[in-house]
């Protein structure tokens, strides 16, 4: 077996198992409900980490807007589903049908704001994507949509007058937002997940997935043997918002009321996080980060005010012990030192010896 | 016109504020090649600090913004010290989650000790009287209040004007500093290459410190400015203005020193005729969609230089 697939299997299973053990944990009630109710939001931040992970660590590029994305794919899907409420009667059918949808809008922004916006590098790039973010936030918050008899009223920064009262049905409305249909339950959020990180998978080691690497790790290097850079680049944006649009749909559809606040650039530092010390461009470590450290708050739920103190701290000193020259110096000092060299001998062997001549 | 002329003035003096953040920005990812997401927190710290000395310690104002902005000033240089110098050779994305651990902590630090609610910040020049008003067919009044009753078609308060002079006077101050001082231009000669002004005997470390003080301490004087002309404070106050500032420096052109008072001035502008004109809602949008199209077009803001890479 190729050593890429083996590591991508292993990726797989971790996932899986970890939701299969929690949620069997949850449904035999062993799990607190506080804690089974985290199930659902830690899938869809996977999903959002791991599709951050295509554009930060596989393209090489910062982006601070993937909030933005996902807003795009919540309002849609979810102004889609309170729509067709009546009409697409099956559930499980509606929220498909709003799940393509909404990613396939998110794909469509992610398209448009991908065309101007990849001449840009490096810092620039990711202040412009922070900008998109905001963009979208605030016209989210000023989009009024309601419906009655005679079909759908639209309103822009002003709520809606000439309305039949009787008949009058919101679907959204400005600032105090929407509420889609609860149609989001673990299986659906743990089988998208699987979908987006196989389809992830194999993306980034298919050829558009290579040509990104290269275009990451030399972008003249790159240009110079041929790779149409901006095209690649364009790709790996797209396919980025296209998830983070899945991921938004599952997001509108878990929540009793959803606001366009909840979209604004901390949600995307956060994503950011989640990548950065999952390890730029792993997908297992986006995974894991993302199950720890959304799950660390709330577990120290009891220590009230204190735990997102002690959460940035834990960031500070997590960022400084793993990137600090001097600290990574110390850590292979102490690796090579001769009491830790005869701890590990106990537990690894080594091979010439296990299988010696005596 | 008059209404304009409001706006206008408003919009510089806003814009004076966001330019004297930006300056923190654009200075410190200019020597040190990061993004300090920190610095709109500084300003939050400055403004507690101030709103304390005033409101608790009964501090004269002078003693009070002095002290702000001494605070200020250590606590930029403590957190480059402490949080930022260990990772000066790591990759930069590193440098940014930390500098966004920074601002957590900052925030929550502010939330523990003065609670989630905003208070009110009285203005350091609260019970003055406006710097300017212009009655109806009557000569402009300056630094006197209006007769009762009259009715003013424009007003000009004192809070706008210090804003604009304060922040004249610092730019004008800090351009004279860098230009013309050995530490000054120690500092662009670090911004320009690190190596090469290790080697001619620059003090790196120390120019870095400095900077990181500088950045601070201007940091300081807007949270003042800024709270005495919108007078709340809360431990979310910096992270809007220190991203609008952030667009700022971006805006001019990241690195430039002028960049980021034209950047800022400009922003201030955009936002306040925006909110008069076209939304309220959407200013900040508008703010936003107006930077996007400048960078599209330059990419490297107004002013920022285009560097060539070397293969």
């Amino acid at each position: 077996m190729r050593k890429a697939t083996k590591n991508n299997l292993v990726t797989c299973g971790i996932t899986l198992g970890f939701f299969v053990i929690f949620g069997i944990l949850s449904m035999t009630g062993v799990l607190g409900s506080q804690l089974s109710g985290l199930l659902i939001p830690i899938g869809i931040y996977i999903i959002l980490a791991i599709s951050l992970n295509l554009t930060v660590g596989v393209l090489g590029e910062l982006s601070l807007g993937h909030a933005g994305f996902m807003c795009v794919g919540a309002y849609v899907g979810g102004i889609f589903s309170i729509i067709t409420q009546d009409t697409i009667n099956p559930s499980w059918l509606r929220m498909i049908l709003a799940l393509v949808i909404g990613g396939l809008a998110a794909a469509i922004f992610g398209l448009l704001i991908g065309i101007p916006v990849l001449r840009l590098r490096g810092d620039y790039l990711a202040i412009v994507t922070l900008g998109f973010g905001e963009i979208v936030k605030a016209i989210a918050n000023n989009i009024y949509i309601a419906m009655d008899k005679n079909g759908l009223h639209f309103s822009f920064a002003a709520s809606i007058t000439d309305i039949d009262a009787a008949t009058k049905t919101d679907v959204t409305a400005g600032p105090l937002g929407m509420k889609a249909p609860q149609d989001t339950n673990l299986i659906l959020v743990v089988v998208v997940l699987m979908i987006c990180l196989v389809a992830l998978m194999t993306f980034i080691d298919s050829r558009t997935g290579r040509a990104c690497m290269a275009i990451r790790d030399n972008y003249i290097a790159a240009q110079s043997v041929g790779i149409n850079v901006t095209k690649y680049r364009l790709i790996a944006f797209v396919v980025s918002a296209a998830i983070a649009g899945v991921a938004g749909v599952l997001y509108s559809h878990s929540i009793t009321s959803l606001v366009s606040k909840k979209f604004d650039y901390n949600l995307s530092i956060l994503i950011l996080v989640f990548v950065v010390l999952g390890g730029l461009g792993s997908l297992r470590g986006s995974v894991i980060a993302t199950i720890i450290l959304y799950a660390l708050p709330e577990i120290f739920r009891e220590l009230g005010d204190y735990r997102m103190l002690i959460y940035a701290i834990v960031l500070i000193l997590m960022m400084i012990f793993n990137n600090a020259p001097s600290f990574i110096m110390l850590r292979e000092r102490i690796g090579a030192s001769a009491p830790v060299q005869k701890i590990k001998s106990i537990f690894v062997r080594k091979k010439n010896t296990a299988g010696g001549a005596e | 016109m008059m209404s304009f002329v409001s706006y206008l003035v408003n919009g510089i003096s806003l814009g004076s504020i966001y330019a004297l953040i930006a300056l923190g920005y654009t200075m410190v990812y200019g020597i040190a090649k990061m993004l300090n997401f920190a610095h709109g927190d500084i300003i939050m710290v400055g403004g507690f600090t101030v709103f304390t000395a005033m409101s608790t310690a009964w501090c004269p104002v002078w003693l009070s913004v002095v002290i702000g902005i001494v605070v200020c000033t250590v606590l930029g240089v403590v957190i480059e010290k402490v949080a930022y110098k260990p990772l000066r050779s790591a990759p930069p994305l590193a440098v940014l989650i930390t500098a966004i651990g920074v601002s957590y902590l900052l925030q929550n630090l502010a939330l523990l000790i003065f609670g989630s609610a905003a208070q009110n910040f009285t203005s350091i020049v609260a019970g003055m009287p406006p710097f300017l008003t212009v009655l109806d067919g009557q000569a402009p009044l300056f630094f006197a209040t209006a007769p009762s009753g009259s009715k003013a078609i424009l007003t000009i308060s004192m809070e706008t004007f210090l804003s604009i002079v304060v922040s004249l006077v610092i730019m004008i101050a800090l351009t004279l500093f860098i230009n013309k001082t050995k530490a000054g231009k120690a500092m662009l000669a670090v911004a320009e290459d690190k190596g090469a002004a290790q080697l001619m005997g620059i003090n790196v470390n120390g120019t870095i410190s400095l900077t990181f003080a500088i950045g601070s301490a201007l940091a300081a004087a807007a949270s003042v400015l800024m709270c005495s002309s919108y007078p709340q404070i809360s431990p979310y106050t910096g992270s809007m203005p220190g991203i609008k500032a952030f667009v700022a420096a971006v805006f001019g052109g990241i690195g430039s020193i002028p960049g980021a008072m034209i950047g800022g001035v400009l922003l201030g502008v955009i936002e306040q005729l925006s909110k008069a004109y076209i939304s309220s809602q959407l200013s900040d949008a508008i703010v936003f969609l107006v930077l996007i199209i400048v960078l599209v077009v330059r990419p490297t803001g107004i002013l920022g230089k285009k560097i060539n890479e070397k293969v």
